[in-house]
């Protein structure tokens, strides 16, 4: 086995055992904890295909701004253990069966599609800085604005919100 | 025999890291006894000089404290968290030590090339501001996980705080990066070369020079590693100790070590990127070649003078300790005075680290010169002042260097 094949199982079981983890635990801290858990293994998968870019703006973005805030907003409601209603214990039944259909139709994909898949297969040009930049500023440079715009109208909107909550 | 030739890379990786552990944690320790000491002299005071000449001894009894202190664990905390909040703290800012490479050339050792520094990432600037961005758990984790309510609120403050000085931290480099072209340490610091020596510099050369640039990271970064005056969440008048107040022996030693790793950091990181890392300040011509002696000027009388300050003592510190680094540090400066190649390798870190060294001092010395900033202040210099200026700092950079073309 290669070096890069156990990093790379190390990782995935990292991150496969964060996901099952962020729905088992009772309590919200330790859930974002399992998140933050996922999204860096996430970023350590990037890495491994040769994608540094990406890998290091998943931590910065996800692992770092985004986590922070969750955990922000759980700490700053003083969050307590979750509690069981009706309904959560109904998506449990339900949910159950779904998971076990949903891995299945992805496991029969792809053990069906022929072609092999090729580690780290279009790195290099595509996934390094320039590429990217590239991509985001000249190739698709008008929906990648037109995304900022639309993000930018969701932040003014909440703190139009916020503030008539104020008044 | 062979397999330590085949693994020679992984085995001078963890040689080198050992190093690097050992060196930034004894840096660490003395940079608490420089602190006190520049300190105590700022406020006309003699701070540490009991434990040993100068006191000398402090950090080593400051260690024995700390580790042999008992660690009470409060009730009704979250114990996995609890553990795991100063580990955490500790090895981010351990690790985002590695990435700094610390001198230009490799050291030729057993017929190879050994770099100085760990990890020389072509995604350098990135990769530490991705560390820095998970700098931010370990402290809220230590506050939320202690079950008490000042250090929830040192925790929620600090949060706030580093997500605030985090934008301005980021978008300050975004200007010595647009002239570099690139995410790496190393070639920031080459692109910053030139004939003119300390005017090739950032700070002052370019299309726009990145003084702003300056102000805004190093004003941040003090924010971020929560140094005075930025130092709320510790705020001992209104939190007691914020988020480590429940932290007790290692533990809170551990958020110690961490807090002044994340100095050197943001030390090496400002000289660095604005102050051309180990490049001379001085011109790269023959009439300014004697400037290449000035690390043997300053060590050998340093180290004479070590000598005969240690015989004064009557300790055996005093005597045989304090004579003995004397000594070694006057050999040091005559042998790079004998020996030209070694003096020409000495040049680049001798540099980088005097520039860190300045920066470590200009920390201590803001701490002990300016007050606390009250947390509304604090709050507006960030939303406010630095996020505008360093926004600012981009879009003046660009401009420049449409009009006057990339360097």
């Amino acid at each position: 086995m290669s070096p890069q094949l156990a990093v790379f199982f190390v990782l995935a079981a990292l991150s496969v055992l964060g996901a099952v983890s962020l729905i088992f635990q009772k309590h919200p801290i330790h859930s974002a904890l399992s998140l933050i858990v996922v999204m860096v293994s996430l970023a350590g998968l990037y890495l491994l295909l040769g994608a540094e870019f990406v890998a290091a703006v998943q931590i910065i973005v996800y692992g770092g701004a985004i986590m922070v805030l969750f955990v922000f907003v759980i700490m700053l409601l003083n969050a307590g253990a979750e509690e069981h209603t009706n309904i959560s214990k109904m998506a449990g039944v339900a949910g159950i069966p779904l998971t076990v259909a949903l891995a299945g139709f992805i496991a029969a994909a792809i053990a069906r599609s022929n072609e092999t898949v090729q580690a780290a297969a279009q790195t290099g040009a595509v996934a390094s800085t320039k590429g990217i930049s590239n991509m985001l500023f000249k190739d698709f440079v008008y929906p990648f604005e037109l995304t900022s715009f639309l993000i930018l109208v969701a932040i003014l909107g909440a703190i139009v919100l916020a503030q008539r909550e104020n008044e | 025999m062979s397999l330590l030739a085949a693994n020679a890379t992984l085995i001078i990786t963890v040689v080198k890291i050992a190093l690097l552990l050992f060196i930034v944690l004894t840096v660490n320790a003395y940079l608490t006894w420089f602190e006190r000491k520049v300190v105590a002299h700022i406020q006309s005071r003699w701070g540490p000089h009991r434990v040993g000449p100068h006191g000398l001894l402090q950090p080593l009894a400051d260690g024995v404290k700390f580790l042999f202190k008992e660690d009470p664990t409060p009730a009704g905390v979250d114990k996995f968290v609890y553990f795991l909040a100063p580990l955490l703290s500790l090895a981010l800012a351990l690790t985002a030590i590695a990435v700094i490479p610390f001198g230009p050339e490799p050291l030729h050792l057993f017929g190879r090339d050994i770099y100085l520094g760990i990890a020389d990432l072509n995604i350098g600037i990135l990769a530490l501001f991705a560390i820095t961005a998970l700098g931010v758990y370990g402290i809220a984790l230590a506050g939320w996980s202690s079950n008490s309510k000042y250090p929830l609120m040192g925790g929620l403050r600090s949060s706030a705080q580093m997500i605030s000085y985090e934008l301005s931290l980021t978008m300050s480099v975004v200007g010595v990066l647009l002239m570099a072209g690139t995410f790496s340490l190393r070639e920031i610091i080459d692109a910053q070369k030139s004939s003119l020596g300390f005017l090739g510099w950032n700070v002052l050369s370019g299309p726009f020079p990145q003084i702003l640039g300056f102000l805004c990271f190093f004003i941040s970064a003090v924010a971020e590693t929560n140094r005075a005056p930025f130092d709320l969440p510790e705020a001992e008048s209104e939190l007691v100790a914020g988020f480590h107040t429940e932290y007790a022996s290692f533990k809170f030693a551990m958020f110690f070590i961490a807090e002044y790793t994340s100095m050197i950091t943001v030390s090496c990181l400002c000289s660095i990127l604005f102050f051309g890392g180990w490049l001379s300040p001085f011109p790269a011509t023959s009439a300014w070649a004697w400037t290449h002696y000035l690390p043997s000027v300053i060590l050998l009388p340093f180290g004479f003078w070590v000598i005969w300050d240690g015989i004064r003592y009557e300790t055996i510190f005093g005597r045989v300790i304090l004579p003995a680094i004397g000594t070694a540090i006057a050999v040091m400066g005559a042998a790079f005075v004998l020996r030209p190649a070694v003096n020409e390798f000495i040049q680049g870190p001798f540099w980088l680290l005097s520039k860190i060294f300045f920066f470590l001092f200009a920390y201590v010395w803001i701490r002990g010169t300016l007050p606390r900033l009250r947390y509304d202040q604090l709050m507006n210099v960030g939303w406010k002042l630095l996020l505008p200026v360093s926004i600012a700092n981009v879009i003046l950079t660009a401009g420049a260097m449409l009009v006057r073309g990339a360097r």
